[in-house]
């Protein structure tokens, strides 16, 4: 009994040690990716594209504030600009880790705030190829990380890291990330699906620094099964900009301050 | 997207304007615009609206005037907004044409001037309040409401009118204040004779007369909500003194009535709710106080008696963009045994413990363009229902038709949704939005 429990740690422990490195680099690249700066504004222009080419447009400011480390929680704060029927509604997510998010959402319409339901983060947002998941990160305990190997994707020297969600509440059963060594920032993301076939890619189009931090500012998800894409654009991207905290709020929710949002 | 119902279905397009609004439109506007106008070459203004074709068709009879269609309209809105520092306006109008009664009309929906600061805020003029937490059942939302544009298939925004007043908020940390004062009376809005089946229960009496509060300081009413959090969750305490939106009747003479007044009796309202994330959805509580202040003791009865009003909401996603909501709703009557010993022979009796049910089931399809819901009532203690099932689909990003029904039943037929058995109808909006 005693020599195969030795057997099996010794078997455990250089896969530990492995696994130790690879998730302190999918913990840096969501430092470089989601947690950037203390906050973060950008005008975000996603353009859904359908197989048959006809496209939809969502216009909107995306605020967000950071609260304690990495993997710690955040305040998003979304206003939209299009589509014509959802123009002055805003919308507004607690995140926080190892638990669900609080999401609320302005309707201009009858003036309400409400809260939503929200149980699902690897549900579409806005109706796009990104879930809530792509747009404010998965916690790093929720998957097993990986180095598949290193290799040179384009220009960037990568590691390839292999992410396998422990539970299965999502549609991927594991997903692999080139992560540039210099800028940690995944160049380009390959989601399999359950039956381990490629369905979705992930691509960072065009890196810009701002402020010193490199920055995804275009960034395409295609899905390869259904044909439809997503295309975003970040525009007039800043960081340290010193959102203040009273900004997540039903107040401003009904009305948004116009210095964050325009 | 699941994070909104019915928000993220169309699409439109900014249109920033550097000039002065048409003309037309600022002649509508002008109590609001007259001063902005002059200013525009400084202001940023912005300019939105749409074009809608409402009809609205009857399934198993046809109205009382014997029309087929319980509604039937195009419509044009035209939204302004406009801003300059800490001042910002804001008007909302309509023009409309109405194939029922073949008229045009104007209708100005909401028009306010917004002034804030960090500290507190301030809106003047028509606009729409939203209070409290149900999903289409309201308790603290004292605020007028159109029923008609609701049995009638008209999207969801008619259902709410406008209230002229004054709204300050004030925002001192702990928690957030807003003081709403409403000068100017305004009543609910029913479904019209012409048009809907519904229960009269002094049907021979034609001689009626609407008697609206006047206008005057002691008839102002005054709303104030405090809101904060609570452990995770959004609290609100409701206070309202004023009026119930809903008429009653008041006979000239008790057994042998030759006229009938409507009239708006005296209410308060106590209430309080909770918002929060729990049991693996959003859970929802509220209540509210009714006092009826003319009839404290309940034995009047040509006036209301006061209630204890509570909802109890669900709401949680259970798998991708698909939600499904449940409220339960009680209204339970104060002095009922003195409601019971005085209410007239041959008049109906309202339960002690009004009970209602409501359900809604959301499906979203084809990356959020496609929506399908449906929505019921159901009262376990009056027997009736409300059943209301819709498909919306957006064609493009400035686009979008919704089809839908209400059908209605079950009951007595002076129940709320039994008295409107025959009204069941078709519905179909199509709106192109810019």
């Amino acid at each position: 009994m005693r020599t195969s429990l030795l057997l099996v740690l010794a078997l455990l422990l250089p896969l530990h040690a492995f696994a130790a490195t690879a998730e302190e680099v999918v913990k840096k690249s969501q430092a470089a990716f989601l947690y950037a700066g203390k906050d973060f504004k950008a005008r975000v222009m996603m353009t859904l594209i359908s197989k048959g080419g006809q496209k939809r447009v969502r216009e909107m400011t995306m605020l967000r504030k950071n609260y304690g480390e990495v993997g710690g929680s955040q305040k998003y704060f979304i206003y939209f600009f299009q589509p014509a029927d959802v123009r002055d509604m805003a919308f507004m997510v607690n995140k926080y880790p190892a638990k669900d998010d609080d999401r609320w959402l302005f309707v201009l319409a009858i003036n309400m705030v409400r809260r939503i339901a929200a149980r699902d983060k690897s549900s579409s947002f806005v109706g796009s190829d990104f879930t809530y998941e792509d747009v404010s990160g998965r916690d790093l305990e929720d998957d097993t990380h990986a180095i598949v190997k290193e290799e040179k994707l384009g220009t960037n020297d990568c590691y390839v890291v292999k992410s396998t969600p422990k539970a299965a509440d999502v549609d991927y059963s594991y997903k692999i990330s080139w992560i540039d060594k210099i800028h940690f920032l995944p160049v380009k993301e390959e989601y399999y699906d359950k039956k381990g076939e490629l369905y979705k890619v992930f691509t960072a189009d065009e890196i810009t620094d701002i402020k010193g931090l490199p920055t995804i500012t275009k960034r395409t998800m295609k899905n390869l099964q259904s044909g439809h894409t997503t295309e975003v654009i970040f525009a007039k991207t800043d960081y340290n900009i010193g959102i203040e905290d009273n900004l997540f709020s039903e107040r401003y929710l009904r009305q948004p301050p116009k210095k964050w949002i325009e | 997207m699941t994070f909104v119902e019915g928000m993220m279905t169309s699409e439109g397009r900014v249109v920033q304007l550097q000039r002065p609004a048409p003309h037309w439109s600022a002649l509508l506007l002008s109590v609001f615009w007259g001063a902005q106008i002059s200013i525009a070459q400084e202001t940023n203004i912005s300019m939105h609206g749409f074009w809608q074709g409402n009809h609205s068709l009857n399934l198993s009879s046809p109205n009382p005037d014997n029309g087929d269609f319980k509604w039937a309209e195009e419509r044009f809105q035209l939204k302004l907004d406009a801003s300059i520092a800490a001042l910002r306006s804001y008007a909302k109008g309509d023009v409309f044409y109405d194939h029922i009664d073949n008229d045009a009309e104007m209708e100005l929906r909401e028009g306010y001037v917004d002034y804030s600061s960090s500290l507190w805020d301030l809106r003047v003029g028509r606009q729409i309040i939203t209070w409290g937490l149900g999903d289409l059942i309201f308790i603290n939302d004292v605020f007028p409401k159109d029923y008609e544009a609701f049995f009638s298939g008209r999207p969801l925004e008619y259902l709410k009118k406008g209230t002229d007043g004054v709204k300050i908020g004030i925002y001192p940390g702990f928690t957030s204040l807003e003081f709403i004062v409403i000068p100017f009376f305004e009543p609910n809005t029913f479904p019209q004779q012409s048009r809907f089946w519904l229960f009269d229960p002094l049907p021979g009496h034609t001689s009626r007369e609407e008697k609206e509060p006047t206008t005057n300081l002691r008839n102002t009413e005054l709303a104030v909500r405090s809101y904060f959090e609570v452990a995770g969750f959004d609290a609100s305490l409701y206070f309202y003194k004023g009026f119930f939106r809903q008429p009653w009747m008041m006979p000239d003479h008790p057994t042998m009535p030759t006229k009938l007044t409507l009239f708006y009796p005296e209410l308060s309202v106590y209430g309080a709710s909770l918002q929060g994330r729990s049991l693996g959805g959003v859970l929802s509580l509220e209540a509210g106080y009714y006092d009826s202040r003319q009839d404290r003791g309940g034995a009047d009865p040509l006036l209301p008696n006061s209630q204890t009003r509570f909802l109890v909401g669900y709401q949680r996603q259970l798998w991708e963009d698909f939600t499904l909501g449940f409220q339960y709703y009680g209204e339970y009557t104060h002095d009922y045994s003195a409601y019971e010993s005085n209410l007239p022979p041959g008049f109906p009796k309202e339960d002690r413990l009004y009970q209602l049910v409501a359900s809604r089931f959301t499906q979203f399809l084809m990356h959020q363009t496609v929506m399908l819901s449906i929505f019921s009532f159901h009262s376990p203690s009056a027997g009736d229902y409300l059943l209301n099932p819709e498909m919306k689909y957006n064609f493009s990003d400035h686009i979008w038709t919704a089809l839908g029904a209400n059908v209605f039943g079950g009951g007595e037929s002076w129940s709320q949704f039994g008295q409107l058995d025959k009204n069941d109808n078709v519905y179909i909006q199509l709106r192109y939005e810019f």
